[in-house]
């Protein structure tokens, strides 16, 4: 057993998994390094106004500290964003939400940080808050980025065929507004990192970041400084979701770096400061109308998306983007004219989440077919399997998918399962004051980075002296398991078992750029540069042991756990021999890969130079049960069950820990996370006003493969980072429907929404 | 102010300040970084360690509460090349994404065991209650500690 390969198929525990267990597993946050010293911003606290001045005095005062850095100490841009560069790191004259930092302390403990901020004054004059979309597009309503004109991030459309005048054809037209809220990430390790500047001017970095290699140009680009004096490392991530994509703790690091040269700085944000400065779920309004005909054909959909971006635009344009692309659903829609609005609020700042843009439309799209079943009196599974995307269809946004297309065998595992069979039997049986409702969901999560932003990786591999064989990863384990599948999949190619297999987490130095880890992209696009470097790795030993064993062909050459063998004589040459004998140059393989975009032109979307359309897509099917007690309104999930197409599974483990997670995290956005703000200040500061999930409150999830091939991918697999957050929300809201005979059209649904909507008229069953 | 206490079998002496907690002693002056702090306010279980055999969330406690007591952290517990059958089993059965929370996971289902070795999974989810993961949707972590046993 210890020398079976490491090979992809079988459900096999993750590399990673014992070191973690035991703590063994060194984080960014572990790390404390002699001499070093605390950072910390000091946040303006304020959603909006002028900042008139910051007075340090006090601050630099006191004892321990070692600076107190502002905007006039930062050299460079002073800008940080990643498309639209809009976010200072230290703000100047304006402050635009709570969370906005206004100075930079530096200091010998955490003690004096804390006193020393408590002791920076600031002065700032008030400006009217906007605290919501329609506040920041009243006319009146004053410029929350001057420079912009107007409020609005991006105004974009997406469209196909002619929505209007079909929807006149229509025999039913549905009409319907949605609202989703803001959701906090909430990963358990709070944004964090430490940066020094050595002798020779270059700026290390260890930050728990989903970005390492675009970290290095948003310093740069921030502070004026050149992106290959910035060394950037990111261990294993405490969780990331999107939350660590883009500039948290960098760019402040760097600096106070820069300032202190030779000392190394900390900075660990507390929970509270990462709900207040950290990214968010981006809030959305959706208004929608849908044309069908009689027989339940979907003819055309209308409509009209308002996403909130928080203070500044991080990837708010692409993220409405992918809803956007995903406004009809994964469904045969001739029309549709989708048009959004991105804008800029005095909210924290909205930015990507796991669902990406995709979670909030999500609602709308099957809310607005369940209500279509309502109306035509069909079985809901029904008319989304009449109407689901084939592989060969055009979706919404009119690209072709020539890619794996699982949806509709996704649908028909949740309708032949006993959960779904037996779903009038289970609702009868309902106990007193309780009611029971069964909903399901459909839908889908483009992969990738789509058209416009190259979407590839390099991979790095190196056989040691020793005969191990080392990856360099260039994209961060952010908890997903990436590392572990990627010594997966060289363990399959180069047959070798986990003993022989090291996972190098991303060091900007010694890898190779290769994106973030985002969009579940992750394993797909590393995973196939991966699969090349393997392939010449192989050729390159298998040519340089024939030299060794004097043989005058390399056929029949293979590699072996831990040897090459030559397999019509059975001669071998252990690894070790073979790692010894090649100088470091021959021992290394690099090969990259790029992920193919669609070859339509649709003549549409003009307003995304980047990220639009995608081509490839997972999907799944979602159906949970729930129970709504009448006297408190409270919902109980009861049972949940997720059909998932992401193309081949290549570690079953992995594939159910992405689903159940993302469940997990859906349910939350469903039933509990509401991320609470006030006139633009937040209301849910910290675990016990915010809550997420714990143990007690939802049934395991039962997760089911729907194995698609997808040809393009790592060994057929395709992404399910994303998809399985986008399910839970609206499988819910059918499921209360189903219950209360009333429509859900918001979450977070709450007991008390409930027992409201219990008490409407509408709801008299 | 003085304080001796038994951290993972070692007799430690060490001199505190009256303010300062145990998690930053753990984790800063006895390089024990396995004990995560998710929150510092007692909401997440991260700093999860056991105290005479009890679980205690270390960012709660003083270190001058520590004083006189036994102490084990997830370092303790077990280490990659012995492991404790519970951290065993968390990685065998994928109970560990992201890892940020599982010491923490792992000392209050070893708190759980040592009182009730053969918990139903109830039992489980009850006593895992105060130790949120982000990650998991927990169905692996009740696993893990209801099957702790097989192999
Ligand atoms: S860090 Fe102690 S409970 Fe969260
Ligand atoms: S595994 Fe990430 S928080 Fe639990």
């Amino acid at each position: 057993m210890q020398h079976e390969p490491y090979d992809i198929g079988p459900a096999r525990p993750r590399l990673d998994a014992l070191a973690k267990a035991c703590g063994a597993e060194l984080f960014s946050a572990d790390s404390y390094p002699p001499g070093l010293l605390w950072a910390g911003a000091r946040r303006c606290g304020v959603p909006h106004g002028i900042l008139r001045g910051v007075d340090a005095a006090a601050a630099r005062a006191l004892p321990g500290v070692h600076a107190v850095l502002t905007r006039e100490d930062v050299p460079g841009s002073n800008r940080q964003g990643i498309v639209h560069k809009d976010m200072p790191v230290l703000c100047g004259t304006r402050v635009r939400h709570c969370g906005d930092p206004v100075a930079l302390v530096v200091a010998e403990s955490r003690d004096i940080l804390r006193q020393a901020l408590a002791l920076v004054r600031v002065d700032i004059e008030p400006l009217p808050v906007l605290a919501d979309i329609d506040a920041a597009l009243a006319p009146d309503a004053p410029l929350i980025h001057e420079a912009d004109g107007s409020n609005v991030l991006l105004a974009a459309e997406i469209r196909k065929g002619d929505a209007e005048e079909a929807l006149a054809q229509c025999d039913v037209v549905l009409e319907e507004t949605f609202f989703t809220p803001s959701q906090a990430h909430a990963f358990l390790e709070t944004e964090n990192g430490l940066a020094c500047l050595d002798e020779d001017g270059v700026l290390h970095l260890t930050v728990s970041t989903q970005a390492p290699f675009r970290d290095r140009f948003e310093i740069g680009h921030a502070l004026g400084l050149a992106p290959w004096k910035i060394r950037v490392h990111s261990p294993f991530l405490g969780g990331g979701f999107g939350g660590k994509d883009g500039a948290t703790v960098q760019c402040l690091l760097a600096l106070a770096a820069l300032r202190l040269p030779g000392r190394t700085i900390k900075m660990w944000w507390d929970r509270e400061e990462s709900f207040l400065a950290g990214y968010k779920r981006h809030a959305a309004r959706m208004h929608y109308r849908l044309g069908a005909m009689h027989d339940g054909t979907l003819k055309s959909v209308v409509c009209r998306l308002w996403y909130d971006s928080g203070a500044y635009a991080h990837l708010g344009g692409e993220i409405m983007e992918l809803g956007m692309e995903h406004a009809a659903g994964p469904y045969r829609v001739e029309h549709m004219d989708c048009r959004g609005l991105c804008v800029y609020t005095n909210n924290p700042v909205a930015g990507a989440f796991r669902g990406f843009g995709v979670a909030q439309v999500s609602l709308a799209f099957e809310g607005m077919m369940d209500r279509l079943a309502g109306r035509l009196g069909r079985d809901p599974l029904d008319l989304r399997r009449q109407n689901a995307l084939r592989r060969g269809d055009r979706n919404c946004a009119g690209v072709t998918l020539t890619s794996s297309v699982g949806l509709d065998e996704c649908l028909r595992r949740v309708r032949d399962h006993e959960l779904w069979t037996t779903r009038h039997t289970w609702k009868k049986a309902a106990p007193p004051f309780t009611r029971r409702g069964v909903g399901i969901a459909a839908v889908f999560n483009g992969m990738g980075y789509g058209r416009g932003l190259a979407d590839n990786a390099i991979a790095k591999i190196e056989l040691t002296p020793d005969g191990r064989f080392v990856i360099y990863s260039g994209v961060p384990d952010m908890g997903q398991g990436n590392a572990s599948t990627f010594a997966q999949i060289a363990g399959e190619m180069l047959c070798q078992d986990a003993g022989r297999l090291e996972v190098v987490q991303p060091d900007t130095e010694r890898a190779h750029p290769s994106g973030s880890a985002s969009a579940g992209r992750t394993t797909y696009t590393f995973g196939q540069a991966l699969i090349k470097a393997c392939e010449l790795m192989t050729a390159k030993l298998v040519r340089r042991a024939a030299l060794a064993l004097m043989i005058d062909e390399p056929g029949g050459i293979t590699l072996v756990p831990g040897a090459v063998r030559h397999l019509p004589t059975g001669k071998e040459l252990p690894l070790a021999a073979m790692g010894a004998m090649l100088p470091r140059d021959d021992r290394v393989c690099v090969a990259e890969y790029l992920m193919p975009v669609s070859r339509e032109v649709p003549d549409t979307g003009r307003d995304f130079p980047l990220g639009f359309p995608h081509l490839i897509f997972p999907f799944a099917a979602h159906l949970v049960r729930v129970e709504v007690d009448e006297l408190t309104g409270l919902v109980r999930v009861c049972d949940y069950l997720a059909a998932t197409d992401g193309g081949r599974v290549l570690n079953p483990q992995n594939f159910h820990q992405q689903i159940e997670g993302a469940v997990a995290q859906g349910l939350g956005f469903a039933l509990m996370e509401g991320f609470g703000t006030e006139n633009a200040r937040i209301t849910t500061p910290d675990l016990s006003t915010y809550l997420i999930p714990t143990s007690l409150d939802f049934p395991d999830t039962q997760s089911v493969a729907v194995e698609t091939l997808e040809h393009s991918g790592p060994f057929g697999m395709k992404g399910v980072g994303e998809v399985g957050l986008n399910g839970p929300l609206p499988a819910v809201a059918s499921a209360l429907s189903d219950a209360l005979g009333a429509r859900i059209d918001r979450a977070p649904v709450t007991p008390a929404m409930i027992l409201e909507l219990l008490a409407s008229r509408g709801a008299q069953a | 102010m003085i304080i001796r206490f038994c951290i993972n079998g070692r007799d430690t002496e060490l001199d505190v300040r009256g303010d300062e907690r145990a998690v930053d002693i753990l984790r800063e002056r006895l390089g024990l970084t396995g004990t995560k702090e998710g929150c510092g306010t007692g909401e997440c279980g991260a700093c999860a360690i056991l105290v005479d055999g009890r679980a205690r969330l270390s960012c709660l406690t003083l270190a001058a509460q520590l004083d006189g007591r036994d102490l084990t952290t997830i370092e303790g517990l077990g280490s990659p090349e012995a492991p404790h059958p519970l951290q065993q089993s968390f990685a065998e059965r994928g109970a560990v994404q992201c890892g940020f929370c599982t010491p923490g996971m792992v000392v209050a289902a070893a708190d759980l065991l040592a009182r009730d070795p053969h918990p139903g999974r109830e039992a489980i989810r009850e006593a895992l209650s105060g130790n949120l993961c982000r990650c998991t949707g927990y169905s692996r972590i009740l696993d893990a500690v209801h099957k702790v046993d097989e192999r």
